[in-house]
């Protein structure tokens, strides 16, 4: 589904990717984890497809087409979905006309006529429900005075309303309370699914203890410098990113 | 700099050569109040004239080319120009409203100048209102629109005829808003000045909506003056919404003058227009009062669009709020002066300016000044001013969702704009703003779009 080859990506002239190779197949679920400034975010980014980092080399097809020529809008209506480690708040935009808005685009290019209002009402209210989303919020701005923990779930509701191939979760789980862990991780499993993917970042193995990864790859200094199975998690949570680090710094 | 000083001189002799060879047609088709007050404005005109750069007030606003321009003044309006006029009024529908239409200032007198709304309510030509109700005119008229330094105002009470009046009795909640279709339609060139007066007595509360139309494609230009007498405990909002042409020059001045505990909103949108200067006066002049003076701009092309507010807290313990918002595109540009004054007495005041602007193009340009004159000591006074661009954070959060670009940018800007359009209290008409709001950012706005306001089949 997903193919990154030898991806290489800088800010501001700094690399920050500095080779990042990684296949992603139908029904996976990856976790990548590593330190803070790592590049987790920056890769998340290029995957979709903000500009602020420049690609320099390297490939990313996804379902067969180079993602990297696609826009932005046109990922997410081929099934790219972004959990942002930080969602951004939109003051004036109102969180249903937003919503309905990504609804009918995605419908758009699939050749659908718009939801109808009343639909659209119905599945606002199913997904809300699943991710146990307080029904004030949606009547409100685009994260607007969301706690922290708010705009995370909002990020997985919204996830849920426009039902992704493939997720990239930009540490939708840090700073959440045990409940809302378990909302996250029951929204990313009631989407995995066999034509499915999922990407969980995440900084600590906290999260993995409710989702259940297919491979775990560290990400250090922009590269991926290790990848296992779900014990490598476990093993990092016990030996802690200097084991990491001592062992790339080390070489 | 010697010719410039010739030019404008030259102008404002222009003026008052016009006076002078009109005043018998501009004193027919008024009243004998109003004619009473031409001789000393133009007086004063001569004193101040067409205000230049050098006034702080218009300092970014070059009236020279509007004013200089050659119009045929439109002094003696045919009964056959308000049939036309009559064929714009179309069927109310969502919104219910008493509508009124002005034509080139003028109302139309063949129904005896004055409609009677229920409970006493009297909408209809100034003119005659002056004529029929001679004392509630007089203890009005010429009372508030009062500016030390601005030519345009005694301009306005010399050459103007006619115009609306509005009057609501002590006590009496005029249930539908009054709309006011200011329509401008000419196969020349013309100038307009129109003089309203609007009279809201003690506890009495009223919406007005005026909606400036240019219908030919002519310049035009229009100085009108408005001024509002808020009793105490009265409410009042007026709504204004421009949408004319690149051709057409609209200067409005508005005079709120409060009394105490009353509440008064003024909103200016203004969604098209060559040259928009708007200067909204509210006068705090009884205790306990509150004044709201919004405002959204958006210009493309050459346009400009120019918001002076004058707050003067002349009591004590009175509130005043502006929130004035714009985007600017192409070469447009906008300014923004408000002004503040809190007088040595006026204790316990709170005042708050904000102004918020993006620009859409590196050409587009905006002026943003506060001018803030506190003479007491307790007084909690906050403004802000900021000129930039769409987020381009936001933006990406939207696309990443699958929105497209263009269609980012409108629901950024829409909503943007919407802090302003959310401040209007009856939902029909914020309904119907926020609709033409959305037309205009998508450049679907036609020239009569406007009228939406009044109807949806024309
Ligand atoms: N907008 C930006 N401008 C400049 N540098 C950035 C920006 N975003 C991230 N970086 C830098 O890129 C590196 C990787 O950051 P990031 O991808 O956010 O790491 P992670 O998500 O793994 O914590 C860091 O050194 C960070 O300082
Ligand atoms: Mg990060």
């Amino acid at each position: 589904m997903l193919k990154i080859e030898n991806l290489k990506a800088e800010i501001d002239g700094k690399m920050i990717l500095k080779g990042v190779s990684l296949e992603v197949k139908k029904g996976e679920l990856h976790a990548i984890m590593g330190p803070n400034g790592s590049g987790k975010s920056t890769l998340a980014a290029v995957l979709a497809g903000r500009e602020f980092a420049e690609v320099k080399s390297g490939r990313v097809t996804y379902q067969g087409n180079d993602l990297l020529e696609m826009s932005p809008e046109d990922r997410s209506r081929k099934g790219i979905f972004l959990g942002f480690q930080y969602p951004i708040e939109i003051p004036g935009v109102s969180m249903v006309n937003f919503m309905k808005t990504a609804v009918n685009e995605h419908r758009k290019y699939r050749g659908l006529a718009p939801i109808t209002a009343s639909d659209f009402l119905k599945m606002m209210r199913e997904k809300k429900e699943l991710v146990e989303l307080d029904s004030a919020l949606t009547s409100r701005a685009v994260n607007e005075g969301f706690s922290g923990g708010e705009k995370k779930r909002n990020e997985i509701f919204q996830m849920a309303m426009l039902e992704p191939t493939l997720a990239i979760l930009d540490e939708t789980d840090s700073g959440l309370d045990i409940d809302a862990l378990r909302v996250v991780a029951n929204g990313v499993n009631k989407l995995k699914g066999p034509e499915n993917a999922t990407i969980v970042i995440t900084h600590y193995q906290r999260l993995l203890d409710y989702i259940v990864p297919d491979f775990v790859h560290v990400l250090y200094d922009g590269r991926i410098v290790k990848s296992a199975g779900k014990e490598l998690a476990l093993e990092l949570e016990s030996k802690g990113y200097d084991w990491i680090k001592n062992e790339i710094d080390g070489e | 700099m010697e010719s410039k000083v010739n030019r404008s001189a030259e102008i404002n002799e222009r003026f008052v050569d016009l006076f002078q060879t009109s005043r018998g047609r501009i004193e027919r088709n008024s009243s004998k109040l109003i004619n009473s007050f031409r001789s000393s404005a133009m007086d004063r005109f001569r004193e101040l004239g067409v205000p230049g750069k050098k006034n702080e007030a218009y300092r970014y606003t070059n009236l020279e080319p509007w004013f200089g321009s050659n119009y045929k003044s439109f002094f003696v309006p045919e009964p056959e120009d308000f049939g036309a006029a009559e064929d714009f009024r179309c069927e109310v529908e969502t919104l219910d409203t008493h509508t009124l239409i002005l034509l080139n200032g003028y109302f139309p007198t063949s129904n005896g100048g004055i409609i009677e709304l229920p409970d006493g309510v009297k909408v209809g030509s100034l003119a005659r209102a002056s004529e029929i109700f001679p004392e509630i005119v007089e203890s009005h008229y010429g009372k508030y629109a009062v500016d030390g330094t601005d030519g345009l105002i005694p301009l306005n009470t010399a050459l103007a005829s006619d115009g609306i009046y509005v009057y609501v009795p002590a006590g009496i909640t005029c249930s539908k808003p009054i709309q006011i279709i200011n329509l401008v339609e000419a196969t020349e060139d013309i100038m307009v000045h129109h003089r309203n007066l609007i009279v809201v007595e003690e506890q009495a509360s009223v919406d007005l909506i005026v909606c400036d139309h240019a219908l030919s494609p002519r310049k035009f230009l229009t100085n009108a003056v408005t001024e509002v007498y808020v009793g105490p405990s009265a409410r009042f909002d007026i709504l204004r919404v421009q949408n004319e042409h690149n051709s057409a020059g609209k200067i409005t001045h508005t005079f709120i003058h409060q009394e105490r505990d009353s509440i008064a909103g003024s909103n200016n949108i203004t969604l098209h227009g060559g040259l928009v200067r708007n200067s909204t006066y509210h006068r705090l002049n009884g205790e306990g009062a509150e004044a709201n003076a919004y405002g959204l701009y958006l210009a493309d092309k050459w346009q400009h669009v120019d918001n002076f507010v004058n707050i003067d807290h002349a009591v004590p313990n009175c509130t005043s709020k502006q929130l004035f918002k714009g985007v600017l595109d192409d070469f447009a540009t906008g300014a923004f002066n408000g002004r503040i004054y809190v007088s040595q007495d006026a204790q316990n005041t709170r005042a708050y300016q904000s102004n918020n602007s993006i620009l859409l193009t590196d050409d587009a340009h905006m002026d943003t000044k506060p001018q803030l004159e506190i003479y007491a000591d307790d007084v909690k006074c906050s403004h802000g001013a900021t000129v930039g661009q769409l987020d381009e954070e936001a933006l990406f959060y939207l696309r990443s969702r699958g929105i497209s670009a263009v269609e980012a940018r409108l629901m950024l800007m829409f909503g943007f704009a919407h802090e302003v359009i959310a401040s209007i209290k009856t939902a029909a008409l914020r309904d119907r703003i926020d609709n033409l709001v959305l037309q205009r950012l998508r450049g679907e706005l036609s020239r009569c779009a406007t009228c939406m306001i009044n109807c949806d089949n024309k």
